[in-house]
Parts: structure tokens; C-alpha cells; sequence
């Protein structure tokens, strides 16, 4: 059961073969064993998961359930869900219990009847790709604990590695869906900019967040999608379009697809290992009957200098609300109202954070402006032009998601800048507001995943869910899993 | 030298009468208790966003529409960061590069009676946003207390071009803007709730050099206070430059008490707001038909109404200006006139500025409250115009329609018998019981003494009870004396 799919969950549930609280149970005495050692769970409240799961039982009893309801799920820290401390993986938050729900959570659990595992560990405030820069301490990576399991959603990917969780949703700013997913063998999709809504979810940079899921395989991605997608009247730049069944596609054949391959994705910077499971996998489309096709996105190499203005401006404003005076961390001391403030956020706040709060303040600064903040919305344009070329040449994007596997522990930490890169291929996405998804395509010579990226036009996450299952109906990587204890 | 030359701009918030807030569903209510209409946005949890509320955003067309200013297709909503304590999320949403309102004017009528003179006043913008909360340093022991029922009320701040010349032209520039919010309905003016305050920039200069540095005036919420200040603050600027001194740009505010300004930060330490286009809203467009939908609900406006007035109803300038002060002074007439009939407006207008006026001033009643309505007012006109009653009676009939001893005109003169005689037959037996009665009056009248001839006339109208046509008893007293 513990690494079963969502459809065999599903039937097992149908069929009375295991209730929803057993599935539960079994669940939490996972998380219970080996959380200790993964540190993927920053909340678990059993009451609330289990009576959660009573009510699932009873929807499903009374002939009223849905494709989800009473499977698990883990909820990314960074969601609000009422009653449940929601801490985004900082100090600042760390006593903050949510008196509200993401629409996230409304979709997912009120209405589609999953119960939450628990919120599961991220970066603070989701800055970081390493998920070191949590408050509640790092993650350790289930295929080998002495590595990172990417981040900002390094919680909800190690949680669905280990199998303390079937699937969990995550958030992605700059690749924070699709990076830990690969670094930690998992199937990640982070839709088009406006699918899901945002309401409840704590806002990193506005512009670029989108939610999302990391699960074991494309199918189990797309069922969890279709009910936490949809247009929501509580956020403005949530997209005013039909619900959508995103597994309508997913047992179509791939002949004629066409797979653009962008050759600035394909040039030095990028691990060998890494580098020859993209080719096999671009060997195995082949095979499936798609067609490749080179492309070319010029602009790409300016995605992490622009991005890395864009979002910490969002984020130098998102976070100023959180200054001690209504909730959240008060330093215990001051003398004035602005030691207030300064104590409460320089303790409240890691230096990850707040490096990001100083770069942002510092492009919106009178006379930095335009130099950088418009300079960088221009170069977002140009970015997004290159995809919308590109995607009259070919249907579907191909690379990697990341270009190393899983780092270690400390390795990356020290040097800002090294860090961010291990974004470049993912990001781009994000300024484009375009759908990405990553799948695990094999294993470099340490036996850690490797992570394949296929990048869709606007809407069109059912294709790439699609693209991914028939890849993962002739592949059996997504099903090989970390040695952990039993 | 030349005299000094002064420059007032006024820059005005006005709270939007909207029924929920600008982002937020919570109640804009005034006087709620604290903190009870602060929403999860308004409060700014961690997740929420703003929801632009269209009502505020009509009300922005309708100004925009109101003082013939460009509506933008595309707006933009900006953040401006600071911290505050009452200011929940750390910034305000406000409108910056670009406003939804664009250009405009504003007509107003500077003094009175001979001195008086038109002026247009051009306006720079107006653009939406959100207020703040409250800040209460009383009653804390040492501590501050943060209401946020405040925050995330709508406003529109109209920023005028540096237009005005003295401080009694910003006065009325202030009323004419106070009155046309109000008029359009948009803001209830409400200045004691603050919801209607300006901001006033002050310079002085001579005429023919550049435009002096200016101070700004913040928060004036009277009439009066907007007058003292800007009053004082020029007189000091002045006196500062006479004395060999420069004026530094900064903001201050006024202290009603001393009748004073002092400087409350200078440029130096000016915040940087770091303005950028907020990221949870998406541009605001407005198109052809959603201006077109305002506009057919826009009232007419009180410059056309004042014109109409003078054109189609007779009416002077003065009484035309002072029917169309208020829309609800100007309804009421209206609704007179098309009771008592076009030809009367003139009666209707002595008697709406007149009598109704007095009355309702003395019971400190607004026109809307008014215990006789329009139509019945028009009713009662309508029969002093055919001389059904006299003036007098008029104001008799009045009197009881306003204490509710009677449905209408009609039926109180019908239930108190007070229908005026016009009957000659009547009125000349009335004339000659009189004559016949007082000989020595009829005596004194003969030998030229004018004042007998009213004593007559006085007791053929106290005979007839007041109700004999005035007109028809001195033809018939006349008549009757010279046979």
C-alpha cells in the first residue's frame, strides 16, 4: 500500500479492502519511524489526520466519494489549512496557526475528501534549492541522506521518496516543484501561471509562484491536479477557464509528436551522467514514435539574473507584513517601534531571506529602478517570446531539469550564486509562466536520479502529463525506490 | 517689486461610499468596534490577496466622467512600501505611473456678491486606493493600539494642478469637490469621519520667476482648518523670505489649536517607496461599454442643472446656484415644479430657498428629512398660484401640512375651509357691511387720509377670515368709496 499508486489506493478503498483511517495509520507509523532520520515533516497531527480520514470513510460508506477521497497527501508547509501551524519554514511563522484555508486545501481536502499527512518541510518562505535554509533544519535526500533532496519542496519530495506519503503538493517560484523532484527520483508538475490558485499559499514572488504536485508518476500527478486546479474569484490573476480533466490524454500514443530540444540546454554546465540519461530518454521518445527537433531560446542564459531581480523585489514587499505587530515572531526586547521592527525581523528571519529582502529593496530603489527591475520585466518579455517561437517549431520542450543530481549536504550553501544555478534550466519557465514537468530518467553513476524536463505551451499540462506516462509506461524508473529501512 | 504671488494645489482624499472595502468583502461601516470589520486580506495573514471591488472602481468613472477628465482604458495598481504599524501589509495599494483618472476640471464661484468671479480649476488626476488603519496612543499604558477596521477603505485622491491663487480660492475649490462627490454620490463628505480630507501644497513666489518651493499641509479635515492653515503657512513663508530665508521643502501639519503649521519631515528624510506594479493585480481595464453603463447612471450633473435652471425655468443665477447646491435640494425643487407646473418655478424657488428652508434650518433638518414633501409642497404652490389661497394662507396650509394635520394642500384648505372668495357678489356685500359699519373710517379716507382706506381693507379681510381675494377687495373698497 505504502508505494501503491493513487488508482489502486483508490480501488482498495472502493472495494473496503483498507479504510481510510487504516491507510492513514499505516502512513503515520511511517512518518513516525523515519521521519526522525529525513526530517521531511515540520507538523503531524494524528487527531486531525484521522478524523480527517473518518470523514473520508464515511463519504466513501455512504457511496459519496470522489477519485481521491481518503488517500493522503502531504501538505507543503507553505499552504494555510486551518487549525494547523503553517510555519513556511521559518522562525517568523514558527507558532502561526493558520485561522484560515488555501484554496488548496479547500480543493483538496474539503472537497475532493484527501486527509493531510502533515505539513511537510521547505526553504524558508521557499527560498532556496536545497531546502537548507529551513528553520526547522534540513531534509535529508531518501536515496542517500547525506544529500540534499532539492528544494524549496524538499519535504514534499523526500516525503513521497520515502514513502510517507503517496503524493504531496508543492510550490514552485523558480523550479521549487520540478528540481526536487528530480533530485529525488519524482514526478513534479508546476502548471500553467493562473491554474492553481494562490490564495492561502504564502506569497514568495506573486508573479512566478505557481502550486503544484510531486507524486511517484505522471498518472497519480494528473488526478491530483485535476481537483486542486480551477479558477478561484480570491485571486486576481487566477485564470477564468473551465475545470479540466488533466488524465484525459494520458493513455493517447505519442506518434507525431514533435520534441524540441533547445540547444542552450544541451551545452557544457551540465553533469555527463546527467547528460547521457537525457539522451537515452531522447533515444526512448524516439522509439514512442515523437520526432525531435532543435530549437533555439536565446535569451535563456538571462533567466537566473533576471529572475534573481524579479523575485526578490516581489519578495522584499510580500514579506514586510510580517513585522511582529499581528502575528507571528515579536523579538522579546526593544526600546522603540523600529528596534521592533529590526530585532523581530533579524531574528525572525534566516539569512537567506534576508538576503533576498535587501536585493529586492535594493533594485526598487529610487534610481535603481529601471536599471534593474524594468530591465529585467524586459528581458522576462524576451523570454517568454522565445518559448512562443519555439513553440511553433515543436509541441512539447526536452531537457534537463537540473544540471547535477543531488548534491551533499553544506556543499552548495556558502556560495549564493553556485546555488542559483542549479535552477538555470528551470527557471525560465516561471518568467515565461509557462507548464513544466520533471520525471525521473535514470541514475548517474552514484545511483542518485536524474531529472527530465519537458516544458508545454500555455495550457497544455494534459499533453505533458501525457508525454510523461507513455515514457513511464515504457520505463520503469519512476518505480525503482531508495533502500531506506522497511 | 512685484507683490507676492501665491500657488495652491490640493491634493483630496475622498472615502468611497462603497458598501464593502476595496480588496477585501469586510463592511466599511463607520464607528464599528475596533478591529471587528478587519477581514483575513485586510489584516494581511500570510496568503491572502486583494480582490478589486468594481463598485469603488465605478466610482472613480463616475468622477472621472463628472469633471470631463480622460477614464484610462489601462490602470495600474502599484505598491507603495513603508512600514507603519496600522499599515498591515507593509505597503499600500495605491495607483502610481498610471491613475484611472487623467486631466479634468473643476468650475467654482470664488466670494460673493459683487467680488464674486468663476474660476476653472485644472485637475492632474485621481487615482484609487486603499486607507490605512488607525493608530490610538491613548488609553495603552505606554502602548500603542492598532485598529484595522480602517484599513483597506476605498479612496480616490484628486490631485488639482497648482491652480489656486489664495486661500479662499482652495476653500472653494474644496467645497465645490466636496459638494460634487456628493452630488454624484460617490462619497458621503462626511469630513468629522474623515471622509473627505485634503492635503495642501503651498508655495509663493513673483510673478514672472519660477514657482517657489513648496510645503505641504497634510490631513485638513474642515473647511475652516483648510483656510486657517493655508492662511498662516503663507504668511510665514512669506515672512521667512522677507527675512532673507529659504523655504525647505517639507510636509507639515496644521495645529487647529494654535492656529499653526509646523514641519513634521523634511526632503532629507522623504521615504522611498520603492513603487512598483502590484504583482496580485492584474491591470484594471475599463472599456466603451462599462463607461457607457456608468455614464447612463450618472445624475445630471450640477453646472447643466444650474444652466437648465436659468434657461428652461426663469430662474436667476443666484437661485439657480442655490437650488443646485446640494442634488437633494435640486431633486426637491424638481419635484416641486412638476407638481405646482413650469410656470410657477419661480414661486416654487421662493418657497423651497424661503419658507421650507427657514423651517428646516430652524429643526436643523436636512431637505431629504423634510416633513413635507416635495409633492406636497408643489400641491400647496400649485394653489397659491391659482389663487385658490393667498400668500398668507399659504403659509398657513404650510404650517399644517408640516405638523401632518393633512394629506395635502387640498385637503387641509377643503377641511379648514380656508379656499379664498373670488366671488364679486360675495366680496362686494363683505365691502359694503364694512362701509355701512364704519363710517368715520369712510370719513377719513374721503378727506385723504391713505391709512384709513388700509383699516378698511383690514376689517373686510378679517370679516371674510382672512380668505377674500386681496386684489379683488381693494378694486371693489376702491369702487364703491369713489361712488
Amino acid at each position: 500500500m505504502i508505494r501503491a499508486s493513487l488508482k489502486t489506493l483508490r480501488a482498495a478503498l472502493a472495494e473496503k479492502k483498507i479504510s481510510s483511517v487504516e491507510l492513514a495509520r499505516l502512513f503515520l507509523d511511517r512518518i513516525a519511524r523515519l521521519n526522525p532520520e529525513l526530517n521531511a515533516f515540520i507538523t503531524v497531527d494524528e487527531d486531525k489526520t484521522l478524523a480527517a480520514a473518518r470523514t473520508a470513510d464515511a463519504r466513501i460508506g455512504a457511496g459519496e466519494a470522489g477519485a481521491l477521497t481518503g488517500i493522503p497527501i502531504a501538505q507543503k508547509d507553505i499552504f494555510c489549512a486551518k487549525g494547523w501551524r503553517t510555519t513556511c519554514g521559518s522562525r517568523m511563522l514558527e507558532n502561526f496557526i493558520a485561522p484560515y484555508d488555501a484554496t488548496v486545501v479547500t480543493k483538496l481536502e474539503q472537497d475532493a475528501g484527501m486527509v493531510s499527512l502533515g505539513k511537510v518541510n521547505m526553504d524558508e518562505f521557499a527560498m532556496g534549492s536545497s531546502n537548507e535554509t529551513s528553520y526547522f533544519g534540513a531534509v535529508n535526500n531518501p536515496w542517500d541522506k547525506t544529500r540534499v533532496p532539492g528544494g524549496s519542496s524538499g519535504g514534499s519530495a523526500a516525503a513521497v521518496a520515502a514513502g510517507l506519503a503517496p503524493v504531496a503538493t508543492g510550490t514552485d517560484t523558480g523550479g521549487s516543484i520540478r528540481q526536487p523532484a528530480a533530485l529525488c527520483g519524482l514526478t513534479g508538475i508546476k502548471p500553467t501561471y493562473g491554474t492553481v490558485s494562490r490564495y492561502g499559499m504564502i506569497a514568495f514572488a506573486s508573479s512566478l509562484d505557481q502550486g503544484g504536485v510531486i507524486g511517484r508518476s505522471a498518472e497519480d500527478c494528473a488526478l491530483v491536479l485535476s481537483a486542486m486546479a480551477g479558477f478561484d474569484e480570491k485571486d486576481s490573476t487566477s485564470l477564468e477557464r473551465p475545470p479540466e480533466n488533466y488524465s484525459r490524454c494520458l493513455d493517447e500514443p505519442l506518434a507525431g509528436l514533435r520534441i524540441g530540444l533547445p540547444q542552450e540546454f544541451f551545452k557544457e554546465g551540465c553533469a555527463a551522467d546527467v547528460m547521457s540519461a537525457i539522451e537515452a530518454a531522447i533515444a526512448e521518445y524516439k522509439n514512442l514514435g515523437a520526432e525531435i527537433v532543435a530549437v533555439s531560446l536565446p535569451n535563456a542564459h538571462l533567466s537566473v539574473p533576471a529572475y534573481y531581480v524579479i523575485a526578490p523585489a516581489e519578495a522584499s514587499s510580500n514579506l514586510s507584513r510580517f513585522d511582529g505587530v499581528r502575528y507571528g515572531y515579536r523579538a522579546p526586547e526593544y526600546a522603540d517601534l523600529t528596534e521592533m521592527y529590526e530585532k523581530s525581523r533579524a531574528q525572525g528571519f534566516g539569512a537567506e531571506v534576508k538576503r533576498r529582502i535587501l536585493i529586492g529593496t535594493y533594485v526598487l530603489s529610487h534610481g535603481y529602478y529601471d536599471a534593474y527591475y524594468l530591465q529585467a520585466q524586459r528581458i522576462r518579455r524576451l523570454i517568454a517570446d522565445d518559448f512562443t517561437a519555439a513553440f511553433q517549431q515543436c509541441d512539447v520542450i526536452l531537457g534537463p531539469t537540473s544540471p547535477t543530481t543531488a548534491f551533499r549536504q553544506g556543499e552548495k550553501a556558502a556560495d549564493p550564486v553556485q546555488m542559483y544555478l542549479s535552477d538555470i534550466y528551470t527557471i525560465a519557465v516561471n518568467l515565461a509562466g509557462l507548464p513544466g514537468l520533471s520525471l525521473s530518467c535514470g541514475f548517474d553513476h552514484q545511483g542518485l536520479p536524474v531529472g527530465l524536463q519537458l516544458i508545454g505551451n500555455y495550457f497544455a499540462e494534459a499533453r505533458l502529463l501525457a508525454t510523461a506516462h507513455a515514457y513511464q509506461q515504457a520505463t520503469d524508473w519512476h518505480l525503482r525506490r531508495p533502500a531506506l529501512a522497511a | 517689486m512685484k507683490p507676492w504671488e501665491i500657488v495652491i494645489g490640493l491634493e483630496t482624499h475622498a472615502q468611497l461610499a462603497t458598501v464593502s472595502k476595496i480588496f477585501s468583502g469586510a463592511s466599511t461601516a463607520f464607528g464599528a468596534a475596533p478591529n471587528t470589520q478587519a477581514s483575513p486580506v485586510d489584516l494581511a495573514l500570510p496568503g491572502v490577496l486583494p480582490v478589486l471591488n468594481k463598485g469603488a472602481v465605478e466610482c472613480a468613472i463616475k468622477f472621472g466622467l463628472a469633471v470631463g477628465a480622460t477614464v484610462a482604458e489601462k490602470s495600474v495598481f502599484a505598491r507603495k512600501n513603508y512600514f507603519y504599524p496600522d499599515l498591515p501589509k507593509g505597503y499600500q495599494i495605491s495607483q502610481f505611473e498610471l491613475p484611472v483618472v487623467e486631466g479634468g476640471q473643476i468650475v467654482l464661484s470664488v466670494g460673493q456678491g459683487d467680488k464674486a468671479y468663476e474660476k476653472r480649476v485644472n485637475l492632474t488626476r485621481a487615482h484609487l486606493e486603499e486607507d490605512a488603519g488607525k493608530s490610538l496612543h491613548e488609553d495603552f499604558h505606554g502602548k500603542t493600539g492598532i485598529d484595522l477596521n480602517r484599513a483597506g477603505t476605498p479612496l480616490l485622491e484628486i490631485v488639482s494642478e497648482p491652480d489656486m491663487r489664495s486661500a479662499d480660492e482652495a476653500v472653494a475649490y474644496a467645497r465645490a469637490l466636496h459638494a460634487l462627490v456628493r452630488w454624484i454620490g460617490i462619497c458621503d463628505g462626511n469630513m468629522q469621519e474623515g471622509s473627505f480630507r485634503c492635503d495642501a501644497n503651498v508655495s509663493v513666489h513673483r510673478p514672472g520667476t519660477p514657482f517657489g518651493t513648496r510645503r505641504e499641509i497634510k490631513n485638513l479635515n474642515s473647511f475652516r482648518n483648510l483656510k486657517e492653515a493655508i492662511e498662516y503657512e503663507i504668511r510665514w513663508q512669506i515672512e521667512t523670505l522677507e527675512d532673507g530665508g529659504r523655504i525647505e521643502q517639507a510636509t507639515v501639519l496644521f495645529d487647529p489649536a494654535t492656529g499653526e503649521t509646523r514641519a513634521m519631515r523634511t526632503k532629507e528624510d522623504a521615504h522611498d517607496y520603492r513603487y512598483f506594479p502590484d504583482p496580485d493585480l492584474l491591470p484594471l481595464k475599463i472599456d466603451r461599454t462599462w463607461l457607457d453603463r456608468v455614464c447612463k447612471r450618472l445624475p445630471e450633473l450640477p453646472e447643466a442643472r444650474r444652466q437648465r435652471f436659468v434657461t428652461d425655468l426663469g430662474l436667476s443665477a443666484y437661485d439657480a446656484a442655490t437650488l443646485t447646491a446640494t442634488l437633494e435640494t435640486a431633486d426637491y425643487f424638481e419635484a416641486t415644479v412638476a407638481v405646482a407646473g413650469k410656470a410657477s418655478a419661480k414661486l416654487c424657488a421662493n418657497w423651497v430657498m424661503g419658507d421650507l428652508a427657514a423651517r428646516l434650518n430652524r429643526e436643523n433638518l436636512g431637505i431629504a428629512q423634510s416633513p413635507v414633501a416635495a409633492a406636497q409642497l408643489g400641491g400647496l404652490i400649485a394653489r397659491v398660484a391659482d389663487n385658490t389661497v393667498s400668500n398668507a394662507i399659504g403659509k398657513k396650509v404650510f404650517e399644517a401640512l408640516w405638523t401632518g394635520a393633512g394629506q395635502s394642500a387640498d385637503a387641509i384648505i377643503e377641511a379648514q375651509g380656508l379656499k379664498q372668495i373670488t366671488d364679486t357678489g360675495a366680496i362686494e356685500k363683505l365691502v359694503d357691511d364694512v362701509i355701512a359699519a364704519n363710517p368715520a373710517n369712510v370719513a377719513e379716507y374721503q378727506a385723504g387720509k391713505e391709512k384709513a382706506f388700509n383699516a378698511l381693507v383690514g376689517q373686510v379681510m378679517k370679516a371674510a377670515r382672512g380668505k377674500a381675494n386681496p386684489q379683488q377687495v381693494n378694486a371693489l373698497l376702491k369702487q364703491k368709496l369713489a361712488e
